[in-house]
């Protein structure tokens, strides 16, 4: 199990949890069994989302290894300029 | 990738040097051909018509009178786009060409292509467009309220809360902690309303390109971009058209910041090239940059911030209403993030709405929606330092984001360089400087996130040993020179031996856009490991030649060499020799690397502003500037520097002077460098850079993204000075003479 | 209306045109002529980088009309270095990484070789106030006016 932090608005897709916990090996494990385990989320995560592990932030690389003792944040896809 | 790839704490050899960029002649003599400098035969030139509503509806257009001019080529409207007749037109197609309605000044409604510029314009003035003038908005907090009119409608996202105008498209909120509790802990709170206006990118190359498309859906487009793979994705969708078959070839670029992320011009040549079967050239002018061009977002915030009596922040809240212009945009989530992102907080909660107005689609300008969210905070734990007579650079130490601290948008931060960046500001000797009379110092911290994404290297061994490197980003500030010191460093030869050039959508897998900081860290990455496999390659080519095992050959110095006494007895092989023997060892030798990049590394930075307000005029002259920045590696100094320097002078503008200004009727006022002001050199002292390097663990040279940090202090750090000097607090952006004379004669008649 | 035949010289050479009464001689020297390297960043005299000099006298090449340049000598940055030589100001503009972008460049070159005859040994007020109309948008403005004062030093020798 991973224990994923969804940011504060995102939250009411989340039952108004601060962490939720699911299944994943990977990050594309990680936005699959979210959008399963809490459908609200899925909107947010076809429209993109960034993942930070243990402080890393990663933009969509699917296949990330993230392991149960890691920090896991969800975060809103990045831009730049 | 595993640390022991990294190589931070070696001893570099072109690294950290600074070499002469390869584009430097061309761009000194005046050869290196930008955006407008392409001309080819039987090339015809473009014009665009632009509404002069900020929103109205198109009744009709008539281009037959334009149509019928001598030497007009084809006229266009969004009729000419099949995309809006299957109704699946991208809001980047809208924003290139107005449908049914024209959402901002400046919104293109036609365009014509004709033998010259100067009947171009004749025949914009022969079409004829019937306008139903729609009730506009551009200010963010009236485009908020319910009874606001209404810019673009159904782009409200399930997350917004109600009570709200349509206008609202997307709310977020971040934090931890609780709030209340902090603020009963403090013994002063702070809390105030900011503004800021929006600002250009400004770069001094306008928007260029020249397409040229046949009828059986090939086309070539040469433009000025940032990006060329994302113009031909965005083209090749608008048009209807395969990737493979528009080839994209990025001139020389003037300048982008940001603001050359997406397309403006680009669909509209290509629609007029298949429509004339000629090749269009379309340039725009700097009234049309300013009208219908990115700029950054407009801004209300609220920000309200507790404090001990001995300088500890108890709690953080911001409040922030980022308004985009006409479509919808990520803006507000990005200065949410960031707002408090200096600081080591028990409690923080930031807020943000994104909203639509009449106004031109917001582009990406340095670290999108850092600098104004940034501005707001650091402004208010200045004016707490000075109620509590605490020195602002003790505080920001005393409470600030380190490795382990929980960041205000949620993960744990790694190694950072905040504290060693504000502890070089305290101890550099213009922190301690006297000041004198109706001059104040400034103080902020700035914050960067940082990005990689997907980048493609191919690097060639040529038959006399000289390395060619093939990336895919276009170079606005050397980085032709930084990707060529890190090949060469990696190989061991020397830095003249390499050549980078910057390959065409056709001659190279996709590269994201030169955006987020990210080219001197995600194509150095792929550069260097694109090195790597040559280097392997050249090793095995040795081992052949010695007739000994692959592995028995390492790499040092630019030579294969036997690794260990048990390999055998051979002399060095040179990359020269090696590549001299390649047709007979197996032919070419090359190297490439394809990564979507990752691991980028915030970045911070700290800058100091002395300025003197002239009492009389209200206006604001910056008398001395330091800026000191992580860059986790410099690969060329000069250029780093560069970035650092540049930044902070357009933070400084859009601090001092620069800011759209519409009027009642929703019209740009100052769609001009006359009455846009940006910064000029008399304006400003000498910008000193203070670099810093704390490796980026993501990296194997440690190099951490540099371009973007540097615009997000020198917003609060002027509005720090300039409240000091004058011991009024000011928030509202830009501090232009007006605004600051009538405080302070305001502040007289009070005081 | 007819076009109006000019008879110029420009970087030392004879050259002829024929322009439209209302072409700006930047249009001139870029559409026709191909001298690309005077770039147009905003077509109203605002940002200097069209900077050329005519008859030895620094201006901003969108603000005059082909026709004004008749029997007028032009000099442009395509005309700045010696053959293989660079002046002394590109070689410092390189030295001193003067240039990110590099579009500001050639039009910023030009107004500082025109200082630079007139002023052989200005202060960096002098040079910040004589460039104060070529806008530079990437560099800050810091090491261009550190290049101008060391290209200066140099040609005094
Ligand atoms: S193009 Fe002439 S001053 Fe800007
Ligand atoms: S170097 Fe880009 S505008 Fe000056």
């Amino acid at each position: 199990m991973v224990k994923v932090r969804i940011w504060g608005s995102l939250q009411k897709a989340t039952d108004n949890k601060e962490f939720v916990e699911v299944e994943a090996q990977n990050f594309k494990q990680l936005l699959d069994n979210l959008s399963l385990k809490y459908p609200k989320l899925k909107p947010q995560i076809t429209r993109g989302v960034s993942v930070a592990i243990d402080g890393m932030i990663y933009r969509n690389s699917w296949f990330t290894p993230i392991k149960p003792e890691n920090e896991v944040v969800l975060m809103p896809y990045m831009v730049g300029g | 990738m595993s640390p022991l790839d990294n190589t931070y704490e070696k001893q570099f050899k072109v690294i950290g040097t600074r070499p002469p960029r390869p584009d430097g002649i061309e761009k000194v003599t005046g050869k290196a051909q930008y955006g407008a400098d392409l001309y080819v035969p039987d090339m015809l030139y473009a014009k665009i018509l632009r509404s002069p509503h900020p929103h109205a509806k198109i009744i009709s257009i008539d281009t037959s009178e334009a149509e019928k001019l001598d030497g007009v080529k084809a006229v266009i409207t969004s009729k000419d786009f099949s995309k809006f007749s299957e109704n699946k037109p991208s809001d980047t197609l809208v924003n290139c060409i107005a449908h049914e309605k024209a959402l901002y000044d400046g919104h293109c409604v036609a365009a014509v292509a004709a033998l010259s510029n100067t009947i171009a314009k004749s025949a914009l003035k022969l079409i004829n467009v019937e306008y139903e003038i729609l009730p506009h908005v551009t200010d963010v907090d009236e485009a908020m309220k319910t009874d606001s009119p209404i810019v673009n409608k159904g782009y409200v996202l399930e997350n917004v809360p109600k009570g709200f105008s349509e206008n609202v498209t997307s709310y977020y909120e971040f934090g931890h902690g609780d709030l209340d509790n902090g603020f009963n802990n403090a013994d002063l709170i702070v809390e105030r309303t900011f503004k800021t206006e929006a600002a250009h990118q400004g770069y001094i190359e306008p928007h260029a390109c020249l397409a040229s498309m046949t009828p059986d859906g090939k086309a070539d487009l040469w433009c000025c971009t940032q990006g060329h793979y994302n113009v031909r994705a965005l083209c090749a969708d608008i048009m209807g058209m395969e990737s493979s078959q528009l080839r994209v070839t990025p001139s020389e670029i003037g300048g982008g910041f940001g603001g050359k992320t997406t397309i403006f011009i680009e669909p509209i040549a290509l629609a007029l090239s298949l429509k004339s079967g000629k090749p269009v050239k379309l340039v725009m002018t700097r009234d049309e940059v300013f009208k219908a061009t990115g700029p950054t977002v407009s801004s209300s915030m609220d920000v309200k911030i507790g404090m001990t009596k001995d300088g500890i922040i108890t709690a953080g809240e911001a409040h922030l209403r980022y308004q985009g212009g006409a479509f919808p945009n990520g803006t507000v989530e990005m200065g949410a993030q960031s707002a408090f992102a200096a600081y080591d907080l028990k409690a923080v909660r930031t807020k943000g709405w994104n909203v639509l107005t009449n106004r031109p689609k917001q582009a990406a300008y340095r670290a999108p929606g850092a600098p104004q969210a940034i501005y707001a905070v650091e402004s208010v734990v200045d004016e707490l330092c000075q109620k509590l007579n605490l020195d602002p650079l003790e505080i920001r130490i005393k409470n600030a984001a380190k490795k382990g601290t929980k960041s205000s948008y949620g993960p744990t931060f790694d190694d950072i360089g905040l504290i060693a960046t504000l502890e070089a500001a305290q101890k550099h000797p213009h922190y301690l400087a006297p000041l004198a009379e109706n001059q104040g110092r400034g103080l902020s911290c700035g914050f960067w996130f940082n990005f990689g994404g997907d980048t493609c290297v191919t690097l060639n061994v040529n038959f006399d040993g000289t390395i060619g490197v093939t990336e895919g980003n276009p170079d606005i500030g050397g980085s032709r020179a930084s990707i060529s010191q890190m090949a060469a460093e990696e190989l061991g030869i020397s830095y003249d031996k390499v050549r980078t050039i910057i390959a065409d959508t056709n001659s190279l897998g996709h590269n994201e856009v030169t955006d987020g900081s990210r080219v001197t860290f995600a194509v150095g990455l792929a550069t260097i490991k694109a090195a790597r496999a040559a280097i392997k390659e050249m090793c095995k080519r040795a081992s052949l030649i010695w007739g000994i095992d692959e592995d028995a050959v390492r790499w040092e110095n630019g030579s294969a060499i036997p690794a260990g006494p048990n390999a055998g007895q051979f002399d060095p092989m040179s990359i020269e020799e090696i590549a001299a023997l390649s047709s007979q060892t197996g032919g070419p030798i090359a190297g490439h690397h394809e990564v979507n990049a990752e691991g980028a590394g915030v970045s911070f930075g700290v800058h100091l502003a002395d300025v003197e307000v002239d009492k009389e005029t209200g206006s604001t002259k910056v008398i001395r500037y330091t800026v000191f920045q992580d860059a986790g590696k410099a690969i060329h100094p000069s250029y780093v520097e560069g970035q650092m320097q540049g930044g902070a002078v357009q933070g400084i503008g859009w601090a001092l002077n620069e800011e759209y200004i519409y009027g009642k009727d929703g019209r740009l006022q100052n769609a001009g460098f006359l009455d846009y002001r940006i910064p000029v050199a008399s304006d400003l002292p000498m910008i000193e850079p203070v670099i810093l390097e704390i490796p980026n663990p993501g990296h194997p040279y440690g190099v951490r993204g540099v371009g973007e940090t540097s615009i997000v202090p020198p917003l609060a750090a002027i509005n720090n000075a300039v409240s000091r000097a004058t011991n009024i607090r000011f928030s509202e952006l830009p501090l232009s003479p007006p605004k600051v004379l009538s405080s302070l004669k305001k502040e007289l008649k009070d005081g | 209306m007819s076009q109006v035949h000019i008879k110029t010289k420009i970087n030392g050479d004879n050259i002829e045109f024929l322009c439209d009464p209302e072409e700006t001689l930047l249009d001139i020297l870029r559409d026709k002529l191909h001298l690309t390297g005077t770039k147009e960043g905003c077509g109203t005299g605002d940002c200097g980088a069209c900077s050329i000099t005519l008859d030895g006298k620094l201006v901003c090449s969108c603000l005059v009309l082909g026709a004004e340049a008749d029997n007028s000598e032009i000099s442009t940055i395509e005309g700045m270095s010696n053959g293989e030589k660079l002046h002394p100001l590109q070689q410092k503009f390189l030295d001193h990484a003067a240039l990110q972008c590099g579009v500001c460049t050639p039009g910023i070159l030009v107004a500082a070789k025109s200082l630079l005859e007139k002023n052989p040994d200005p202060t960096e007020s002098e040079v910040r106030y004589w460039l104060a109309g070529n806008l530079c948008r990437c560099t800050g403005y810091d090491k261009i006016i550190k290049a101008v004062l060391d290209a200066a030093k140099e040609m005094r020798g």
